[in-house]
């Protein structure tokens, strides 16, 4: 699986579609610039999540970091191996650094392509 | 725009891809590899730091000894020449001006190493009081930051790293204590001192050859593990060994009895800037009260946090992190006196939810097996 399968936020989030399933996480971006996470927060099973609602929190050593949902659901499962793992998100991001599944009904409408990311995050500097 | 100041080892830091961000008016390297991975290194074999930033002043002169002792909380008369003290610069009304070591490299002579970011405060404060403590023409104070660099070498296996390369002998060397020596054939001056809780040396060079010293103890320290390691390390170090931290802990707004930092006060000297209010609040007993927590449940405290008791706010958090030598998440802050209790339950606000915490006895970490400090 490659990762161009992936879409992107501006927020440096990434979701997978699978029919009307997704899994949600950070890209090597953000988990590169947070450095060590040392915490991660995940929301509870059956929680109804808008666009752009905060999703979790990411703590790295230094700062907290917000997680927000590129699509309206619900969340069907979260990566419980985070909570003893935090250090998944920095070493796996797009696979065993997961957060979140859900069962979504709307995407949000400005994910990027991969393409895309990359040239946004050339086109800040990053 | 105000321009950040680089060190003598700017350029090494960019070579090894550190990430760069400005503290106290300087562009310092915050971590390497990674905070806890350079942490780990720090507290299991050694890590270098550059601490070119700190500020460097020397107080010299026939009135330098009285002077000091009326600027300062301790009591410098008490040092003899290669010694040195850690202490506290008061303003009147008992708050921090700023924390220093103080080393008394002769009679008359003194080396005072202050903050980065209040270094030309402090120039300021000290030649403003020459005049009011009638030290006008007996007392030089030279600002010799720029000429001096600094290398923290920290860690269980500093000695032996350093011992490879320093001229004078390490071994039988007290904690705060220093020598005037050579560091791979650099003249230095080196004092068993540090802000990490480990044992570790501190180096004092020309500015002109610290990049070489660092080159020299990079090479000799590599085969025991010696590591880079920035500031973000050196951050979660120090507030696992309960160290303040100038702007957190410590700050005008606080006095050093409320710091619990007494002991770093000589009663027994005289008069001393701070004196008449830090002496009323012993009296009266202080307001608030710096304590070390634990978080019970999960979640990182960070510095501002509101702390609780029953949903009551008692105080607030100063520094807060993940520790990863006691692999939990623990922060210092300032609480009402009667909440300072070691067992006391509290909550930390966390983002808006309320997470229990115990407040603890302090440090929360101690180096095993300790080493000579040759004050207490």
């Amino acid at each position: 699986m490659g990762e161009s399968e992936l879409k992107y936020t501006r927020e440096h989030e990434w979701i997978k579609v699978e029919g009307t399933k997704a899994l949600v996480g950070i890209t090597d971006y953000a988990q590169e610039a947070l450095g060590d996470v040392v915490f991660v927060e995940l929301p509870e099973v059956g929680k109804e999540l808008e666009i752009g609602d905060v999703l979790g929190v990411v703590e790295s050593v230094k700062a907290a970091s917000d997680v927000y949902s590129p699509c309206r659901g619900k969340v069907t499962a979260v990566n419980e191996a985070l909570f003893n793992n935090p250090e998944l998100v920095n070493k796996d991001p797009y696979g065993d650094g997961w957060m979140v599944e859900m069962e979504f009904t709307e995407l949000a409408g400005d994910l990027l392509s991969e393409e895309q990311y990359e040239a946004r995050l050339a086109e800040e500097g990053k | 725009m105000v321009s950040l100041l680089k060190t003598p080892l700017y350029e090494r830091h960019v070579e090894l891809g550190a990430r760069m961000a400005g503290f106290g008016g300087w562009i310092m390297p915050i971590q390497y590899t990674g905070v806890l991975e350079e942490h780990r290194a720090v507290r299991s074999a050694a890590g270098i730091f550059d601490v070119s930033h700190m500020g460097e002043i020397r107080v010299s002169g026939k009135g330098a000894l009285f002077f000091l002792r009326k600027l300062l909380t301790s009591d410098p008369a008490s040092l003899e020449t290669g010694q040195v003290q850690y202490s506290l610069m008061c303003c009147e009304s008992g708050g921090v001006v700023d924390d220093l070591l103080v080393y008394r490299l002769g009679e008359e002579s003194f080396l005072l190493v202050v903050n980065a970011g209040n270094k030309d405060k402090d120039v300021d404060w000290l030649r403003g009081h020459q005049k009011t403590t009638g030290h006008g023409d007996s007392v030089e104070i030279r600002d010799i930051s720029a000429e001096t660099g600094q290398i923290a070498v920290q860690g269980p296996r500093s000695a032996e790293i350093l011992g490879k390369l320093c001229e004078a002998k390490l071994e039988g060397m007290r904690y705060y204590s220093f020598l005037k020596t050579r560091v791979a054939g650099l003249e230095a001056l080196v004092s068993r001192t540090g802000y990490t809780g480990e044992d570790g040396f501190e180096i004092y060079l020309r500015v002109g050859e610290t990049k070489e010293a660092w080159d020299r103890i990079m090479e000799a320290g590599k085969p025991a593990g010696l590591v880079p390691a920035g500031l973000g390390a050196r951050d979660t170090l120090r507030l696992e060994a309960s160290m303040p931290l100038y702007g957190h802990e410590l700050s005008q707004s606080t006095t050093p009895l409320e710091a619990g930092l007494e002991r770093f006060v000589s009663w027994g000297k005289g008069g001393f800037i701070g004196r008449e209010a830090l002496e009323q609040e012993k009296r009266e007993g202080v307001k608030k009260k710096l304590v070390g927590f634990v978080m019970v449940e999960r979640g990182v405290p960070r510095a501002g946090y509101e702390l609780l008791k029953m949903g009551r706010v008692i105080g607030k958090a100063t520094s807060g992190s993940y520790a990863p030598s006691l692999d939990g998440c623990l922060g210092m802050g300032y609480v009402q006196a009667q909440e300072a209790v070691a067992g006391n339950r509290i909550e930390v606000m966390i983002r808006g939810r309320w997470a229990a915490a115990e407040i603890v006895n302090r440090p929360f970490y101690k180096k095993k097996g300790g080493w000579s400090n040759g004050r207490e």
